[in-house]
């Protein structure tokens, strides 16, 4: 790579942005967050899902406009502006409109003439390797063929910088491997006009393999963790061992526990006690990550990207069942490492009723909502309760959308362990057994 | 609307002239002859249209066939006239209600209850109130008819745009605002297409009801005025009042072919082109086709033809309106002032609506009293009990011939299209046959007139159950055939949840449809020969001929209050559990 330039292209400083409503009850999802872009690199912002990347994003495409702070562009250079153009996860194609018309869509927008609108989307269509298929509707091509639209569409209007929502997550692995190979190619050969990329991922290893510098978000809320600059010589190979240690590195920086509150496992989630947003996981994905834990290789004791590779789960999708279960004491997360409790064993040896048993105690026990749920119920003499009573509750400290998961998260845990039940016609909750 | 196709952008308008070069092609000229010989029949038909009310009274309507296919254009003429009315209301008010929240609480309801108001029953009211606004011009009650055919159209239409509009995907919107569209070239680019196949589907189902009420239409009488406008509606009544069978035929063969027509001519193609609208990221195997649309596809000179058709859409597609660059500087208001302009605004509405009701009820004071009222109610109560029995009665009938015409995918492929049709075609054109009928034997016409009401909007239910029963998954059906599912169990757990949620969806129109067919149906006429149903589509009939606005306003505000109690108490709950527990997906 060529020495990293010091022009700024982008400055972003002291970002703060609040979902829900101002004033009481909102959601910090950014907070305080800092961020230079320079020439010439590509940039990672990696996190959680609902670390507040895609929001960092969104606010310098100006899609966005976030509660305070500012993003300031670089002022015109060589006669242009700075300007920023987007790929997206879902693609988010006009199913309407032809591969060409997908591409000239921007520059339709931004009233360039048709001949030069029609050459300019052309070379765009040649540069990304989608010539054949000018005429084809996004319904009839492949996943990683959309994609392409998607990255000639964001070209053609000739970007500073190319903003990127986790561009490849959307597809399978091969396709994903070959849409980033190429992508790097056409950066590397600086054929893409284009003078940064900042792209949001939640997969390690994509980050490794792409960026010259990476930027780790907490959640909850989001904060910048960490700035880890990546000195490997592009093509990288992800069997060296520079590589490897450097994922090895940011699985432990991601699954680190603050060490400043010392609150042992509530800290993971968004909100406190009752608050605590959950996400939706099944009690079998639970019960399967425990076995596979418990069995050999592993035999209690697993190494975070060695168990993503053996379960071949992206880390996104490995931790928050990682964590569900860390905070039912059933696993503990230390540097990349997840180890199994002692209960956890006991779990695995035992049969589905005495699974069953174990998982309602750790559930009433460590679930606040759970345990808070049970206690209604036993304390009113119907032993029911309407759903609409916890959803309100839940409402003052969440989001509808978030209250509503966490709600169903944690009815399907109990209906699993038994510990209560829920009529979703009626919308009541019980503490009968189903006959 | 072809234009949005846009299959050849970036071309200039004018660019296809030259490409073409100097030489005149075929699809030029006839492009050119079929442009002008539509231009010349619109302004022919709009010319007529016009004409001063007593050429009207001289030149009646005869019963020369040699004439209906002129009283055929003017009839498809006002339908024509009426869509296009009904879409630009869709497109202002489904909009304003979409982007104004404050809008929005008003029109949403208020689409809701117009949706469920008979509105034939207004007709006394609008055809005074237009031929006040052109005095002694037959363009007066032209705008009454076309008015009485949109008021059947609109309001699911715009309830479609809306709710279109309201359900845009995320990323797309963000596409679309991250390269800055104007707000024309999102209308154009994002939320017509995306709002298309729901936008055509309900434009189907509505010109489907209009051509029951263009007939219903078009020969009026409110009190001592009569007029007959020129079009197949009164031929048919000019038929009846001559009691000749044979005129009564050839109204109805014409009327056949004319629906035959449209929905080949112009509706099919246009359902095959939507399709492509339908936000799937996946191609579907069983496309809607069309012969019309794939020969225009296939064969250059039509494609030619289209195309030329098209530029003018296209331009307009094209056309950069000036983005109005009104830079308010942001007010932003605390919660509680909005909350406080929101309570005012809501009381103004319901100011507004309590005005309504006020003026309503001094208008029908003014004439009648408590007694009335409650009359009418009891007509209510009977014409209630028809739309129940018969509605329950046509279930029973076509619930298992749906069901199983629904299960043979050949038999559903030729089926469908025909129980479409019969739902287009205007059941009051048929009364006739009926009513002969019942004269002959003598039959109870408080009985024998019922089945009226529903002879075509049973056909709404016919082609749900069918389309229903199509949608159930192969792999459902083939565990039923493992577990030897079958007799009443199979029809408990398989075909009648399966198809529930689409016949509801068909009982809804099938009943409103009902409603408002009562008023047609349960009085009806064969030259001197009246007969009659107790119910209240007959009070209002009554009191429609002989001019009592006291009776119409009554017997209109007692039926709406029936149909949308009915919706709220029976229908509302029976679509929602069916959304809930069982969808397919």
């Amino acid at each position: 790579m060529t020495a990293i330039d010091d022009r700024h292209l982008l400055d972003v400083k002291n970002v703060r942005h609040l979902y829900g409503k101002p004033g009481g009850g909102g959601q910090l999802v950014l907070d305080d967050v800092d961020l230079t872009l320079f020439d010439n690199e590509i940039v990672g912002l990696l996190g959680r899902s609902g670390s507040g990347k895609s929001t960092l994003l969104r606010s310098i495409a100006g899609l966005i406009r976030p509660t305070s702070g500012e993003v300031t562009f670089a002022g015109p250079a060589e006669g242009r502006q700075t300007t920023v153009s987007m790929v997206f996860q879902s693609f988010a194609l006009f199913p309407w409109l032809t591969v060409l018309q997908n591409v000239e869509v921007g520059l339709e927008a931004k009233r360039t003439p048709a001949e030069e609108r029609r050459r300019r989307a052309l070379a765009a269509i040649d540069l990304i390797g989608l010539d054949g298929f000018e005429n084809a509707y996004p319904k009839e091509l492949s996943g990683g063929m959309r994609q392409r639209v998607g990255l000639a569409r964001a070209l053609v209007v000739d970007p500073t910088i190319l903003l990127m929502d986790e561009p490849f997550s959307a597809l399978d692995v091969l396709t994903a491997e070959t849409l980033r190979t190429d992508l790097l190619d056409l950066w590397c050969e600086g054929r893409m006009g284009t003078k940064s990329i900042l792209m949001v991922t939640h997969n390690i290893e994509e980050a490794v393999l792409m960026c010259d510098r990476i930027l780790v978000f907490s959640s909850n809320p989001g904060r910048i963790t960490a700035e880890i600059k990546v000195d490997l010589p592009q093509p990288r190979n992800r069997q060296h061992p520079a590589f490897r240690r450097l994922v090895d590195d940011i699985y432990a920086r991601m699954t680190q526990r603050g060490s400043r509150d010392e609150k042992l496992n509530d800290g993971l989630f968004p909100g406190m006690g009752i608050g605590m947003v959950l996400p939706r996981v099944s009690t079998n994905t639970m019960a399967g990550l425990i076995e596979a834990v418990s069995a050999p290789p592993f035999n209690g004791k697993a190494h975070l990207p060695d168990l993503a590779a053996a379960l071949q789960y992206e880390a996104d999708e490995l931790f928050p069942i990682a964590e569900i279960l860390q905070l039912l004491r059933f696993t503990e997360l230390e540097g990349g490492d997840l180890r199994l409790t002692a209960d956890a064993h006991r779990y695995a040896e035992a049969d589905v009723d005495g699974r069953k048993q174990l998982f309602r105690l750790h559930l009433n026990t460590y679930v606040p909502l759970a345990a808070h749920i049970r206690r209604v119920l036993d304390e009113r003499k119907s032993h029911q309760a309407p759903g609409r009573r916890f959803r309100d509750e839940l409402e003052d400290l969440m989001s509808e959308e978030e209250a509503a998961q966490t709600l169903r998260a944690v009815t399907n845990w109990a209906r699993y362990a038994e510990a209560f039940a829920y009529d979703e016609i009626a919308d009541v909750f019980t503490l009968d057994d189903p006959v | 609307m072809v234009f949005l196709s846009g299959e050849r952008v970036g071309s200039h308008p004018l660019a296809r002239f030259r490409r073409l070069g100097a030489a005149p092609s075929w699809a030029d000229l006839i492009a050119f002859l079929v442009l002008a010989a539509t231009a010349v029949l619109i302004v022919r038909g709009a010319g007529e249209m016009s004409e001063p009310l007593s050429r009207l009274r001289m030149t009646p309507v005869t019963l020369d066939p040699a004439r209906l296919p002129e009283y055929a254009l003017l009839t498809t003429l006002r339908m024509f006239a009426a869509l296009a009315a009904s879409l630009l209301f869709t497109f202002t008010v489904a909009t304003l209600a979409a982007k104004s929240r404050r809008a929005e609480l008003v029109i949403v309801p208020a689409l809701d209850i117009l949706q469920s108001v008979p509105i034939l029953g207004f007709l006394t009211f609008t055809v005074t109130f237009f031929m006040g606004l052109f005095p002694g011009r037959q363009l007066g009650v032209e705008c009454a008819a076309i008015f009485a055919i949109f008021t059947s159209q609109a309001w699911n239409m715009a309830f479609s745009f809306y709710q279109s509009l309201r359900t845009i995907p995320n990323d797309l919107d963000e596409v679309s605002r991250q390269f800055g569209f104007s707000p024309w070239r999102r209308f154009v680019r994002l939320e017509l297409p995306f709002a298309t196949p729901g936008l055509v589907w309900n434009v189907m189902m509505s010109m489907s009801g209009g051509w029951f009420f263009v007939v219903a239409s078009e020969a009026i009488t409110v009190g001592k005025t009569t007029i007959a406008l020129p079009g197949i509606g009164s031929w048919l009544a000019l038929s009846i009042e001559r009691q000749d069978m044979r005129a009564v035929a050839i109204g109805v063969g014409v009327m056949a072919v004319v629906i035959l027509l449209y929905d080949q001519l112009v509706f099919r193609p246009i359902v095959a082109w939507a399709d492509k609208f339908r936000f799937e990221q996946t191609a579907s195997q069983d496309r809607p086709s069309s012969w019309v649309y794939d020969l225009v596809r296939r064969v250059r000179w039509l494609r030619g033809l289209v195309g030329a058709f098209n530029w003018p859409g296209r331009l307009l597609a094209r056309i950069d309106w000036p983005t109005p660059r009104l830079r308010l500087p942001p007010v932003r208001l605390g919660p509680g002032a909005t909350r406080a302009i929101d309570v005012l605004w809501v009381a103004a509405a319901a100011l507004g609506a309590i005005a309504a009701v006020w003026f309503l009820w001094t208008f029908i004071s003014r004439t009648l009293n408590g007694h009335d009222a409650v009359v009418a109610f009891g007509y209510g109560l009977a014409t209630l009990t028809r739309v129940v029995v018969l509605i329950a009665l046509t279930s029973l009938i076509w619930v298992p011939i749906g069901v199983w015409i629904g299960l043979r995918p050949a038999w559903a492929e030729r089926l469908q299209p025909i129980a479409q049709f019969l739902a287009a075609f205007p059941a009051n054109v048929l009364f006739p046959f009926v009513v002969v009928a019942i004269v002959a034997v003598h039959a109870d016409p408080n009985i024998w007139l019922s089945p009226l009401m529903v002879l075509g909007t049973q056909w709404y239910i016919l082609f749900n159950v069918i389309a229903g029963a199509s949608a159930i998954p192969s792999d459902l059906k083939e565990a039923a055939g493992i577990f030897g599912v079958r007799g009443w169990q199979w029809w408990r757990e398989v075909a009648l949840p399966g198809i529930f949620p689409y016949y509801v969806t068909g009982a809804i129109t099938a009943s409103g449809g009902s409603w408002n067919a009562s008023i047609v149906a349960e009085a009806v006429t064969w030259g001197d020969k009246h007969l009659e149903a107790v119910g209240l589509g007959s009070y209002i009939a009554k009191a429609t001929a002989a001019g009592d606005y006291g009776r119409v306003a009554l017997g209109v505000a007692v039926m709406s209050i029936f149909v949308i109690a009915f919706n709220r108490a029976l229908w509302r709950p029976m679509y929602r559990f069916a959304e809930r527990r069982l969808r397919l997906d």
